[in-house]
């Protein structure tokens, strides 16, 4: 493509992104969207606009592709720039740092968009955003220089290093050491489950610098190629597959303290800060993926025929494909709800993302398999969507922070004194 | 906004960046949804917009012969060198307002254009046609309408769409202009084609030309 070139450089003058040809001719023959799922739908003029964006890049630069990152494998760079040159590679990081300095409502739309076009990659890239917040709202002046603009654009690509062979669930037990030796730590331990690990450029690792328990642990920025650090192989995945996934090993790793964000014992806090927003963002990637997967159900249910008629004739059809929408709408509000909550910092942020993540991501996949049991034996075949919609959400009932421990935060919300 | 027109934005907002125009005014004629479409076209780089207010039933009976009008106007009121439309609208596939538009302004008119480029104080202009591609060079100012082949729209990017809420719509009305609207086509009716009814089948030559001849085709 003739702009490949351009694409790593921010050029300021007359750079854009075309769409990939020949597609504009697809557009002529576009559909309207349902009505009452539309999720237009309450949203401010521009908030529109970045949704119709960010579906037009969907439709266009994703989902010809979707099936074939899934069987492959392929994490795709040039795409994500793409999508980073629109601005979708930092969404709610300050514009200073080369971010589009949006709100979380705004995030979750554009997310929501960008997920029906492949949910992995979508997911991805809002772990890539969650990434470039941390750094840009508890990072100094000069760490924010350093990797916010790298970040934005995409030059470079960030990891979120938490989760352990041995801390899941319990996070704040994690193992990895990080000992303090005049301007530098030396870190010891491992990562499990690393989303892009071994792929990307930055991660972002959270360590013990000090005791046991959340207080002991801190947050250092680590860069490929720094010795002593490794990735374990690539994990064979049921979904999420445009995504490499791969352990992250650190073997005497020196890592400076100029790159510690925040201070030490103040890394747990930062983890959970960036996972309020990455649960709204995960919450959303499911949204994404019930939306599409209803209108699949929908254009099913209209062509196939059995016992002479359409399957759209049957009442018990119609009844739950008006249950799907009706999930999915309830899904959308809470999802809505908690981010503008966590935007307004309000005082039931945490808990109501918390409840936006749980709910949402059990109804969507429920949604998402309903349609998949609509088109019947097609549903099964890797030639239909529905089944990558399906494989793709799934795991977000799972990372960042099970739905179990969404009940934790939910219930010590409720019973504390 | 019309897919034709999107490929026209995109071609009148490359022209300004590469510095052979100096401003980009997005137009539309319509009732208040027409600002969202205007503000997709700041989005992708046009500098202004001009909301031209049409509702109603005056909005119903609106053809290219009032729009046109409407654009011949505003082209001799903003000065403009060029204007660049989509070759036909999708609803309505009439493919005559580019073209009414250059006769109500005696400007020179290069439609189904495949590209487009400047050259001194004119135009060159390739059109797509039945035959294949034809070249033209035309004087400025000039209509252009724009086909599929011309460019591919880019994607508004998220800042782009901020800044766009800080540049002008203008709101006109018709009559503002000088613009009369009353239309002189009146719909009669709106049919299906005719149902295609079955044919008959022949055993031998000599049997068509016997039905051919006693049904009075021949």
């Amino acid at each position: 493509m003739a702009f490949a070139g351009r694409l790593l450089t921010r050029s300021r003058l007359g750079s854009y992104v075309c769409r990939t040809r020949g597609l504009t001719a697809n557009r002529i023959h576009r559909r309207h969207v349902v009505s009452c799922i539309d999720p237009s739908l309450g949203l401010t003029e521009e908030q529109k606009e970045f949704q119709k964006v960010a579906f037009d890049f969907a439709a266009n630069e994703m989902a010809p592709h979707m099936a074939v990152w899934d069987e492959k494998e392929i994490f795709p760079v040039d795409t994500m720039r793409k999508a980073a040159q629109l601005g979708f590679g930092g969404i709610y990081v300050q514009p200073e740092m080369g971010g589009s300095g949006l709100s979380r409502l705004d995030t979750s739309i554009i997310f929501e968009a960008l997920s029906t076009g492949c949910v992995s990659t979508t997911a991805y890239i809002s772990i890539h955003n969650m990434c470039a917040w941390m750094i840009d709202t508890f990072g100094s002046e000069e760490q924010r220089h350093r990797y916010c603009p790298q970040l934005c654009s995409m030059e470079k690509f960030a990891s979120y290093c938490l989760t352990e062979p041995g801390s899941g669930s319990d996070a704040a037990s994690l193992l990895t050491t990080a000992k303090r030796d005049g301007d530098h730590y030396v870190l010891n331990g491992s990562k499990a489950f690393i989303s892009g690990a071994g792929d990307t450029d930055v991660y972002v690792v959270m360590c013990r610098t000090g005791g046991k328990g959340a207080k002991g642990i801190s947050c250092l920025v680590v860069e490929k190629g720094t010795p002593g650090l490794g990735f374990g192989k690539k994990e064979r995945k049921v979904g999420w597959n445009s995504q490499p996934t791969r352990a992250v090993i650190f073997e005497d790793c020196v890592v400076p303290v100029a790159n510690r964000l925040g201070e030490e014992g103040q890394g747990f806090t930062i983890a959970m800060k960036g996972l309020n927003g990455g649960r709204i963002n995960i919450a959303s990637c499911s949204l994404g993926a019930a939306h599409a997967s209803v209108l699949l159900a929908r254009d099913h249910l209209k062509v196939r025929k059995q016992f002479g008629e359409a399957l759209s004739n049957s009442q018990f059809l119609q009844f739950k494909l008006a249950e799907m929408a009706t999930r999915l709408v309830a899904s959308r509000l809470m999802v809505r709800q908690a981010a503008l909550a966590l935007q307004e910092d309000r005082l039931d942020a945490v808990t109501l993302c918390s409840m936006a993540k749980l709910f949402a991501t059990d109804e969507c996949f429920a949604i998402c398999n309903q349609s998949l049991q609509m088109h019947g034996g097609y549903g099964y075949l890797k030639d239909y969507a529905v089944q990558q919609f399906v494989r793709d959400i799934r795991v977000h009932q799972i990372l960042e922070g099970t739905n179990e421990v969404m009940r934790m935060i939910v219930s010590r919300n409720l019973l504390q004194e | 906004m019309n897919p034709f027109c999107e490929i026209a934005v995109e071609e009148a907002v490359r022209l300004k960046e590469k510095k052979l125009m100096k401003e980009v005014i997005a137009v539309s004629c319509g009732p208040q949804q027409c600002q969202e479409t205007i503000r997709t076209a700041l989005a992708m780089g046009a500098d202004r917009g001009i909301h031209v207010e049409v509702s109603g039933k005056d909005y119903e009976n609106l053809g290219p012969l009032q729009v046109s009008k409407i654009m011949a106007a505003l082209a001799k009121k903003e000065e403009a060198s060029l204007v660049i439309v989509g070759k036909q609208a999708i609803d309505g596939d009439c493919n005559q307002t580019g073209q009414m538009t250059a006769a109500l302004l005696d400007w020179p008119q290069g439609t189904f254009a495949s590209q487009v480029s400047v050259e001194g104080d004119g135009l060159k202009v390739e059109r797509e046609i039945d035959g294949g591609l034809e070249s033209i060079r035309i004087k400025m100012p000039a209509v252009v309408t724009a086909d599929l082949r011309l460019n591919e729209p880019r994607y508004a990017t998220l800042p782009n769409i901020m800044k766009a809420k800080k540049k002008k719509i203008a709101s006109v009305k018709p009559a503002d202009l000088g613009v009369e609207l009353t239309s002189r086509l009146e719909i009669l009716a709106v049919e299906d084609p005719p149902q295609r009814q079955s044919g008959v089948k022949v055993e031998s030559v000599q049997d068509l030309v016997t039905k051919l001849r006693d049904s009075g085709t021949l």
